[in-house]
């Protein structure tokens, strides 16, 4: 079969059973577009912004497992989607960006649209190509789709010269089945000598701690990690990218960990003797200060990436491996022995955690004239019966999301936790809600957040994708405040979002349903109401308290033992 | 503690900017960076010499590691090795100065590739400690210009870096 570079640049998609692609066409990728306007196999989404086709790109591939694929053109059209990437990148989601470049002779010469994409794409992709030829791009494919999706995830680029995709310039198509790379081979079994090590460690614990983070997701391993967690009877603690793969409302799970982690999570980190880390990489959200980290602990570390372990903490007993199979491993090590963790010890290490859960942290104090926002996440779980795909824009309600609604599933929880980029959380409801056509989605998000990419509300339009929206509103940057309140003074510097837009009018305008809701009695019927709208997408602007803070917090160089509650509980 | 990295790479376009990127995003240092091609036209041997902890070193090779370009590399001050670099000096050689130059370049093992009535350009291959003992020996008034080509090693034994 002989094809044109944009003729097989589709093919070489199908081959790798791409369904979806997110994009958004220009110069530089006009032959491709033809090509792609040709072709039934695979479908395209047009965003209204390059950086939108990476979040939702990013968003589709957290919600399903697959590989997210972008479609956008040089110069702008790059440097646009940079955002994204960065997104992807940090927390090591499969995605394969193609950039259409200037024609290869024009390269270098400042040509219109031009940059230097794999420059500036380089320290933001786990790896990047410009295709040399037109007889090399199916291969590069090829090992553009295996590096993303194989080791430790993550982006990469192939950037392509509009030249090697013109129309009737062809090469034969043979689509490579196997790839070869002798500089590229991601670990898989962990060592043997050191899960016997690091077993023998975990069954002599008295005061054991399992810390799993994004990497059990990632690596889909989220039954090893329960099979090894119920087997084991020890607490589990599971960082923001982590949610989900264990349950939380198992009694097992004592909640997220870190910055705005629980108090028994973060006093139990702080007094464990073994620290059991699956898939996690010691983020500094994670270890606060980290001479204070874990001052007792022996540290065994399960990582893909040889780079994460002795990174920023340092670990006793490293195993690099896929974390799903280091997991089975240990496991039936663990089931093939008598030793076990003497019961007395574990018990009276619950007890202690008992005693930190009794504090209570989370609770909040109820208002019967303003909206709290974790309230709203509260009924948000309970009107979604907990089982909604849930995106997030970065902030407090990013952080409420993660503390109010319980996961009990993976790959449900999806946000911009390494980054930290607002306006991820609509793009990426997109992504996910045309990957889940079936389930419900929901983005959490702020007023401010929102504003950043709120004009795919009409691609959510286009391609008929019913996502709820439920805006916090509370017409701040609220974690900008929350800093600014408590290290700054009560200077709040440009943290106020002032000349706010009618959400109800502009959902509205977009041909979606608004909704404004300013009573908390009406927050729950409103969510009801809304989510009975099955196929309409619904803005829900929940004007919320302007002073609630996220609570607990470890602030800037302090320790996981110097938690800040929420001052109602302080006294607890 | 300063450290000799050998590097087998992909020899590619962009390639050496993928390392020294990897440098500069990480705050690594870089004392020298040297990279040709090997007998096989598409690997290249790149050496670098950094300095850092033990923990940053370690870093610094698993981040190495860990660019898809990089086939393989090795710590040499981990093992016995040879280390080289060449250095080519023009120095004033004028009057009775020209003689103990002369002896110098003798002492050091050191060619002399060019003179002029006032200046000799002197070759010399050896460690950074033998390099810099020649400048310190032909003095700091004498030398008119430097050109150094950074380091570059091979493991003592049989054990090659090899992909």
């Amino acid at each position: 079969m002989e094809l044109s570079g944009g003729e097989l640049l589709m093919e070489a998609l199908k081959e790798e059973e791409v369904e979806l692609i997110f994009g958004y066409p220009g110069g530089a990728v006009l032959h491709i577009y033809d090509a792609l306007y040709q072709q039934n196999s695979v479908k395209h989404i047009l965003v209204r912004h390059e950086q939108s086709a990476t979040h939702a790109a990013d968003g589709y591939a957290r919600a399903t497992g697959k590989p997210g694929v972008v479609l956008v053109t040089s110069g702008p059209g790059a440097t646009n989607a940079v955002t994204g990437i960065a997104t992807a990148f940090m927390d090591s989601v499969p995605m394969v960006v193609i950039s259409g470049q200037v024609q290869s002779r024009f390269i270098g010469s400042d040509a219109f649209q031009e940059v230097d994409c794999v420059g500036i794409t380089r320290p933001c992709v786990k790896h990047n190509f410009l295709v040399d030829s037109l007889e090399n791009m199916a291969d590069t494919i090829k090992q553009a789709f295996h590096v993303a999706t194989t080791g430790r995830p993550g982006p990469v680029v192939i950037d392509i010269p509009k030249d090697f995709t013109t129309p009737g310039v062809t090469v034969p198509f043979n689509y490579p089945k196997t790839v070869e790379m002798r500089s590229y081979s991601p670990p898989t079994q962990g060592h043997p000598g050191q899960i016997r090590k690091a077993v023998d460690l975990i069954l002599s614990a008295k005061q054991p701690m399992i810390y799993s983070g994004g990497g059990v997701v990632l690596g889909n391993a989220s039954e090893q990690l329960r099979a090894f967690t119920r087997e084991l009877g020890y607490p589990i603690t599971q960082t923001l990218m982590g949610l989900g793969a264990y349950p939380a409302s198992d009694k097992q799970n004592i909640g997220m960990l870190g910055m705005h982690g629980t108090y028994e999570a973060n006093m139990g980190m702080h007094e464990c003797d073994v620290l059991i880390a699956i898939g996690a990489r010691f983020d500094d959200r994670v270890t606060g200060e980290v001479a204070s980290f874990c001052p007792n602990a022996k540290i065994v570390h399960v990582d893909i990436d040889p780079a994460s372990i002795s990174k920023n903490v340092t670990v006793d007993v490293p195993i690099v491996g896929d974390v799903g199979l280091v997991l089975d491993a240990m496991l039936e090590q663990i089931k093939a022995t008598e030793k076990r963790a003497d019961p007395a010890d574990i018990a009276n290490w619950w007890s202690k955690i008992k005693a930190w859960q009794a504090n209570k942290c989370l609770d909040f104090e109820l208002s019967d004239t303003l909206i709290k926002p974790q309230a709203v996440v509260e009924a948000l779980w309970r009107v979604t019966k907990g089982e909604a795909y849930i995106t997030s824009d970065v902030g407090q309600h990013q952080m409420w999301a993660a503390q109010y609604y319980g996961f009990d599933e993976p790959n449900r929880w999806i946000n911009s936790g390494g980054l930290g980029t607002m306006g991820f959380g609509l793009p990426a409801a997109l992504g996910v809600a045309l990957g889940k056509p079936d389930d419900v989605v929901a983005c959490i998000t702020g007023e401010a957040s929102i504003q950043m990419c709120i004009q795919e509300l009409s691609t959510c339009l286009q391609y008929n994708t019913p996502i709820k929206i439920i805006n916090l509103n509370n017409r701040y940057m609220g974690m900008v405040r929350q800093w600014q309140e408590f290290s700054y003074e009560k200077r709040y510097s440009h943290s106020y979002m002032d000349a706010l837009p009618d959400f109800v009018k502009l959902a509205e305008s977009y041909g979606h349903v608004g909704m404004n809701i300013e009573n908390p009695a009406d927050v729950e019927g409103a969510l009801e109401e809304a989510f009975a709208l099955k196929d309409r997408l619904v803005f829900m602007n929940f004007v919320t308290d302007q002073s609630e803070n996220v609570y607990p917090m470890i602030e800037a160089g302090k320790g996981h033992h110097e938690m800040r509650l929420n001052p109602a509980r302080e006294l607890a | 503690m300063r450290h000799v990295i050998s590097i087998l790479m992909e020899n590619e376009s962009g390639a050496l900017s993928r390392v020294a990127g990897l440098f500069s995003a990480r705050g690594y240092n870089i004392e020298s960076l040297t990279v040709a091609p090997t007998d096989d036209p598409t690997l290249s041997r790149m050496t670098i010499v950094t300095t850092g902890t033990d923990r940053v070193v370690e870093q610094i090779i698993k981040q190495l590691n860990k660019l898809v370009s990089v086939a393989k590399l090795t710590d040499l001050t981990e093992v016995p090795f040879i280390e080289r670099e060449i250095m080519l000096v023009k120095v004033r050689a004028v009057d009775s100065g020209r003689e103990e130059i002369k002896r110098l370049c003798d002492i050091f093992r050191g060619k002399i590739l060019d003179v002029t009535d006032v200046s000799y350009v002197v070759e010399l291959t050896g460690d950074d400690h033998k390099l810099r003992a020649f400048l310190d020996a032909v003095g700091v008034d004498n030398v008119i210009e430097v050109a150094r080509s950074g380091a570059t090693g091979i493991a003592r034994g049989d054990k090659s870096l090899k992909v």
